[in-house]
């Protein structure tokens, strides 16, 4: 079976020297996405996923039939709203974002786009893959031109089509995988390890599990304990399009992550999907 | 000078049979509004010429949970105008994070017509939903996208034997002592009415008529056989 991949293979010079602020070093040839490094890498790209890092963090995984995704809204002040970070592109598929968020905007605007103009053409939705592809491919293009940049953030894309659900990860490198679990953005790391731990048991797991275990993975990754108000979930599957859960609705998925009832009790308290 | 009283007449130049990008599909299609209700009803008979080409045929497209819209006239045409109508129904939701209201839908349509003002879309249209007040709003429009809130429209081939019964009927035009305002069930009643009277003589009308009736609990569709000869 598929594992994560580990963090990013794009920085290994900075996970080693234990930075996370790239602009500590003094590279020459980091002025221009169109040169290359003399060790053959291209740090406005690594930089561009270094922005990402920066991001509050998402999680996603997927069942055999639902694919889920949470998210952590940050606020920039307490007089502020929360940071709108998951997005529908169509009734089949949507995103949540991590790092500059206003490209993620544009992004979301182009995604929904060309979902609405496959449905147009094709009669039929457009599948995940295809169109993680499609934005993937538009991103190199912004690792090969001078004069711009890379789109700072990455998506976890959640979906479901023909091939069942699925849970991609997009970088602003051009680069995209596919996962059973991944976690984006600042401590995600935790909510990494955390997925691992149980990665295997989402195969056959209901949907209210897998919304627990998102929001339980999430909790490490929030500097601020996790509400019903700075944070969101989503999820799509089989017979059910994609839904946003947010503020009362997330409240009774908020109450059995914060209780931290044992494993053996979550069964009896587990919330009845409409 | 008599040579001019015996000039020849004039050659009549030979008329070839040019390609029309149009062709009448036929079917009727009506909207009547209500206070907290609007009933929109098309047939489902699409005509080719004097043959029938399918007898299921809907004419119908659901905009918004509060907005449908039909359309008589070209199949094709209303097909893709359909189609279009409903991608900007769906990326004004992805946008505004609500869907269109029924004014703002009905000057949409008005404006995607006038868009091909010069190579019309051969569809001649009802929307009919519930305005920001709960009220029943139908709007009629030409192929142009000249559109007026009316309180009942019918359209396509049978809209001239309808229309008149809807003066007498619903305004009660005729009978100005007797005017009140129909319930839902008399509204819906009066619809199926029509379209079997529209079926006696029209030969383009007939097979099935799709009812829709939108109230603030949703859409309710019934399917009422009509004539299929």
């Amino acid at each position: 079976g598929r594992t994560h991949r580990k963090g990013s293979s794009s920085a290994p010079l900075l996970a080693q020297r234990g930075h996370t602020r790239p602009d500590m070093f003094r590279n020459d040839y980091d002025t221009d996405v169109t040169t290359f490094s003399p060790a053959g890498r291209i740090h406005q790209v690594e930089y561009a996923i270094a922005a990402v890092k920066q991001g509050s963090a998402c999680v996603a995984l997927k069942s055999d039939d639902f694919a889920v995704l949470a998210c952590v809204m940050r606020k920039e002040s307490e007089l502020g709203s929360h940071q709108e970070k998951i997005f529908k592109l169509d009734d089949h598929m949507g995103i949540g974002i991590s790092g500059l968020i206003a490209d993620g905007r544009v992004l979301c605007k182009y995604l929904r786009t060309e979902c609405l103009n496959h449905k147009f053409v094709f009669e039929a939705p457009i599948q995940v893959g295809r169109l993680v592809k499609q934005l993937s491919d538009k991103s190199q293009v912004y690792t090969q031109t001078s004069e711009k940049r890379p789109y700072g953030v990455g998506l976890l894309v959640i979906g479901y089509d023909e091939t069942g659900p699925h849970v991609y990860e997009t970088v602003p490198s051009g680069n995209y995988f596919e996962y059973i679990a991944q976690a984006m953005g600042k401590r995600s790391q935790s909510a990494r390890t955390y997925l691992e731990k149980y990665f295997k048991e989402f195969k056959t797991m209901e949907l209210g599990n897998m919304i627990e275990h998102a929001l339980k993975s999430l909790k490490g990754a929030s500097e601020k304990p996790l509400t019903k108000a700075n944070c969101a979930v989503a999820y799509v599957g089989k017979n059910t399009p994609f839904t946003v859960l947010a503020d009362e609705k997330l409240a009774p998925y908020m109450a059995l992550v914060d209780d931290e009832k044992d494993e053996s009790k979550e069964g009896k308290s587990e919330e009845k999907e409409s | 000078m008599s040579m001019l009283l015996k000039a020849a007449p004039m050659e009549q130049a030979k008329q070839a049979r040019q390609w029309s990008p149009y062709v009448d599909n036929g079917g009727s299609v009506l909207g009547v509004a209500g206070k907290d209700f609007v009933v929109l009803a098309g047939d489902t008979r699409m005509s080719y010429g004097y043959s029938i080409a399918s007898r299921n045929v809907t004419k119908i497209v659901k905009l918004t949970d509060q907005c449908v819209l039909a359309s008589a006239g070209m199949q094709s045409e209303r097909h893709t105008l359909h189609k279009v109508l409903k991608a900007k129904a769906i990326m004004f939701e992805n946008t505004h994070q609500k869907q269109m209201s029924t004014k703002s839908m009905s000057q949409c349509l008005g404006n995607t017509l006038y868009y091909k003002r010069f190579f019309p879309y051969y569809t001649f249209n009802v929307l009919a939903g519930l305005d920001e007040k709960g009220v029943g709003a139908v709007y009629g429009y030409d192929a142009i996208g000249s559109f007026e809130r009316v309180p009942y429209v019918c359209t396509g081939s049978g809209s001239a034997l309808a229309t008149s019964i809807l003066d007498n009927q619903v305004l009660f035009k005729t009978q100005p002592q007797n005017k009140r305002d129909l319930s839902l069930e008399e509204t819906v009643n009066l619809v199926k009415d029509v379209f079997t009277c529209i079926s006696e003589r029209d030969i383009y009308t007939g097979d099935n008529a799709e009812i829709f009736v939108i109230t603030k609990d949703g859409i309710k569709k019934e399917v009422f056989k009509l004539r299929a000869d």
